[in-house]
């Protein structure tokens, strides 16, 4: 991967990585099948930022997940670098919502758990070099030697996006990263992501249901349905990479939020809606 | 969070004496609950030896039988927590694992685990005989259920983001296991032995009905034939204190080796 310094910039001449063509996914339930994601067709371009919004629950974790190897498209297909995605693997880094930072390993070798694997075989030489500089790069250099139940939430997330950057994926996939934490780590850690990106490009996909979140953050918004899971609209972001906070006061920014804001609270009132009682919908 | 945790150690430091007072108030009290019965009249006197008759009976017999009935009934307690974990850790994790077995297996299980081990020992006389093997089998039996349905627990609330992390980092279903699976198992596993060992220690006395001349169930069933209750009470109170030093031990043990977790048990 080259170390473009503005690697987003030139994103819409990248090659096309990821491609959805009419992907749908039907989850089985006591009642039949139920359509969580349906007809979703999206190209993602290398360096691309990509945010996922829409209501929550509406099938944006699962359209993650698909890209993510975990769940296997029912209609459509699912494409990266052209073919169809077999499983997970260390191309595509995840954050969980959850994190999921493994509560017996220390800091240090929580970042250090992918580069020991054998699909990582390739970085091994370069552990010790990558475990520092994500140490530092996060600031968890102080808590190295500690284990996780001593680290903060946002201490935490940063150890997942540590480990997860470790094995240097060129994908980066992440489920609401940054909701459990308050507003201040929020914004320190959305500007830390910038900055990381900034020195390695990578491609990104979001899936979050903060309006602001994915307008500071993407190069492409899309806005899905609630459920199930459609394009309802794709949006560019009209500021260029590196960005700051100052982008919150652009004009620009406010524009965008209210016309988001607007399909997004569409899509909320329609998930309303199907699940009101069947009386009250008719 | 550093500061916080010397905040609550503090205190613990500074009284160490205190804390001495508070782990002995407890049992001086028993004693002193023992001798007030004894002069309370409620209970004929000759039916409860005094504190201090047991204590010379225990010097008596710590000279005679007793080290030897510690060490059989110690070996025992140790061969049938031993085997029984050994089996009750890859079935529970098993059971644990996969839901779908544990749906069926679960019933067994149970059924099984509900079976007080003193009404099996006709069948286990049939089919072990009188030997040591007899006594082993009821302490596998009791060690082994209680070890599955700890692991079973234990395993079952193991959360698969794991498995997912380590997934999406790479990791085959081989290295899932070792790195990820075995690690988080280890302290329900610690956590089976420490059940075992109450159960198989509980389970002692009913095991050792079975002709053994040796040990301290034994000896608690010769001294109540000839109502010698001062050695009854000796036999309890050895088993009492030899599990409760077992149980502070694998405490210790548990909190090295799994110090990362929350709560340390």
């Amino acid at each position: 991967m080259t170390a473009d310094t503005l690697p987003m910039v030139s994103a819409m001449e990248g090659p096309v990585r990821l491609r959805f063509d009419e992907l749908g996914v039907d989850f089985p339930t006591a009642s039949g099948p139920m359509t969580v994601v349906d007809g979703i067709s999206l190209e993602v371009r290398q360096g691309e930022f990509v945010s996922i919004i829409g209501p929550s629950g509406c099938g944006k974790t699962t359209l993650l997940n698909v890209v993510g190897g975990f769940v296997k498209p029912t209609r459509g297909v699912a494409l990266l670098d052209d073919s169809p995605i077999a499983g997970p693997g260390p191309d595509r880094g995840v954050i969980f919502q959850e994190y999921g930072v493994f509560p017996w390993l220390t800091v240090r070798r929580n970042i250090e758990f992918g580069l020991k694997l054998a699909a990582n075989a390739r970085h091994a030489a370069r552990s010790a070099e990558i475990v520092e500089r994500y140490l530092s790069l996060m600031g968890l250099t102080d808590f190295a030697d500690h284990f996780p139940k001593h680290l903060s939430g946002g201490m935490r997330q940063r150890l997942a996006i540590a480990r997860a950057y470790a094995v240097q994926p060129e994908f980066l996939l992440m489920d609401e990263p940054f909701g459990a934490l308050d507003a201040q780590t929020r914004t320190a850690m959305q500007d830390l992501l910038l900055q990381v990106l900034a020195t390695e490009g990578k491609t990104v996909l979001l899936v979050t249901h903060s309006v602001d979140e994915a307008i500071y953050l993407s190069s492409r918004i899309v806005v899905v349905t609630a459920r199930p899971a459609r394009v309802r609209t794709v949006i560019d972001v009209p500021f260029a990479y590196p960005r700051s906070e100052s982008v919150h006061e652009d004009p620009r920014f406010a524009a965008l939020r209210a016309e988001i804001r607007v399909l997004v609270m569409e899509e909320y009132e329609a998930q309303a809606r199907q699940s009101a009682p069947a009386a009250v919908r008719r | 969070m550093v500061d916080g945790t010397f905040r609550l150690l503090m205190p613990q430091a500074r009284n160490g004496a205190v804390r001495v007072a508070l782990v002995v108030a407890p049992w001086l009290a028993i004693v002193a609950l023992w001798y007030a019965v004894r002069a309370s009249g409620l209970i004929n006197p000759s039916l409860v030896p005094a504190p201090h008759a047991v204590l010379a009976k225990f010097s008596e017999l710590v000279r005679g039988r007793l080290p030897l009935d510690v060490w059989m009934s110690t070996e025992r307690v140790f061969v049938g927590v031993f085997l029984g974990v050994l089996a009750a850790v890859p079935v529970g994790f098993a059971i644990g694992w996969y839901r779908g077995v544990r749906t069926f297996v679960d019933p067994l299980i149970n059924f099984f685990r509900a079976l007080p081990p003193i009404a099996l020992i006709p069948l286990v006389i049939v089919y072990f005989g009188i030997g040591e093997i007899a006594k082993v089998v009821i302490l596998f039996y009791a060690s082994f259920f209680a070890g599955v349905i700890v692991m079973v627990e234990g395993i079952g609330q193991i959360s698969p983001i794991y498995v997912r992390v380590a997934k999406t980092l790479g990791a085959s279903d081989a290295e899932i296991f070792a790195k990820v699976i075995v690690p988080l198992a280890v302290p329900h596993i610690l956590t089976a032995v420490r059940v075992a060992l109450g159960v198989a220690w509980a389970t002692l006395v009913a095991s050792e009905l079975i002709a053994a001349q040796q040990g301290l169930g034994a000896m608690i069933q010769d001294a109540s034939s000839f109502f010698q209750l001062d050695i009854v009470y000796v036999g309890i109170i050895c088993i009492g204190l030899i599990a409760l030093a077992m149980d502070l031990a694998l405490r210790a043990a548990t909190r090295r080796l799994v110090a990362w977790q929350d709560r340390i048990a």
